[in-house]
């Protein structure tokens, strides 16, 4: 091959590897949700009722009702919108806590009720030491403990 | 070649050093972040293992787009030993982040977007090893691995943005304005410490891949 048509090729390529990434971004964009939220899940109606699927939001604050004989734990998910009740069984991770983000794997029940079968919490990006006062061993420890199983 | 071999052997040294240091500033010295606690502390090498990972795959790509132009198999060389690494990277990276995951997100794996694209990337070049082992012709072999590699590169920054781009699980990437500056400049530190291993890997290998070469060449003239 002569160089320009090198230099040609080179481009053609590139062009290709664009247009697939184009693509499966483009593709995926339109696809993916990895969660629905509250004013989403509310607005779908029955057509998720009893489905498999995802619930994210915020856990409002004040809402949360954990009943360790029980091991029944019961909160309100929210986004900007809309609200909608969870209830789960067994622990949730050590993060969790009231205004944190959480995303629920479980079932939307007709009594308005999400029947979550794996409560799993989002943390930001955002890192720093701790304030004056609180001792990050103390919270490793509450975040390995085995009673959260 | 001995001042090259000398040069690795410096890398080395290196490396290994600065990996020391970064270990324990990480594990020792910075103060772990307020929520997460000692946990937060696996960010010193899951985040470094990711970025490398990219790094390697990005040399694929460039040296792919080179053999393609040029037919030298040098290229070849270079793409195939940072293709390894890389692997060896990314195997870390989900290893270490599953570790990470299951005691702040409360679960070891999720198919969100960043982890499903992750074990894509995974995938590609794990393929790109299989496919250079069905071809006994060196000049073959480079040509299809080259197309892989070039190819496979699409994904890559998929899985960068991917958290940007969709609802995930995984937290976006932080930014120093997201992390404070002792958390920051250990991050960096170890930025550093796995750029240096992933060299000296690249130079060893690269070595190595070139002895494999001559023997394959020798073996194949000799009949």
């Amino acid at each position: 091959m002569s160089s320009s048509k090198k230099i040609w090729a080179g481009v053609g390529v590139l062009a290709i590897v664009g247009a697939i990434a184009f693509l499966i971004a483009g593709g995926l964009k339109e696809n993916v949700v990895y969660f629905l939220t509250p004013s989403e899940l509310l607005a779908r109606g029955a057509e998720v009722v009893d489905q498999p699927l995802r619930l994210g939001g915020q856990v409002k604050p004040g809402s949360l009702d954990w009943n360790p004989e029980t091991m029944d734990l019961r909160f309100v998910v929210q986004d900007s919108l809309q609200e909608v009740r969870v209830h789960s069984t067994g622990a949730p991770p050590a993060m969790f806590q009231e205004g944190q983000g959480v995303i629920m794997e479980g079932q939307y029940r007709n009594d308005g009720t999400f029947e979550s079968t794996n409560v799993m919490v989002k943390h930001s990006n955002e890192y720093e030491a701790p304030h004056e006062g609180q001792d990050p061993k103390k919270m490793y420890e509450s975040l390995v403990k085995p009673g959260d199983e | 070649m001995t001042s090259n071999s000398g040069m690795a052997k410096l890398i080395g040294v290196a490396a290994l050093v600065t990996m020391l240091i970064g270990s324990f500033v990480g594990l020792f010295v910075v103060s772990p972040d307020r929520l997460q606690g000692d946990v937060q502390r696996l960010m010193y090498v899951h985040v470094p293992a990711a970025w490398l990972a990219f790094l390697a795959f990005f040399i694929v790509f460039l040296m792919s787009v080179l053999y393609l132009i040029q037919r030298d198999l040098k290229w070849d060389r270079v793409a195939h030993a940072s293709a390894e690494i890389g692997v060896v990277f990314t195997v870390l990276t989900l290893a270490l982040g599953s570790m990470w995951g299951k005691p702040t997100w409360g679960v070891w794996w999720t198919w969100d977007p960043r982890l499903t694209t992750t074990a894509i990337m995974l995938a590609i070049y794990v393929g790109y090893l299989a496919i250079r082992s069905f071809a006994d012709d060196p000049d073959k072999r480079a040509r299809w691995a080259a197309i892989v590699g070039i190819i496979g590169f699409a994904n890559v920054p998929i899985v960068y943005l991917s958290v940007i781009w969709w609802r995930t699980l995984h937290q976006p990437p932080s930014s120093p304005r997201s992390v404070s500056p002792e958390i920051l400049w250990t991050l960096l530190f170890n930025v550093l410490a796995f750029t240096l291993v992933y060299v000296y890997l690249m130079m060893r290998r690269i070595r190595l891949a070139k002895v494999e070469g001559e023997l394959e060449q020798r073996v194949a003239y000799n009949g």
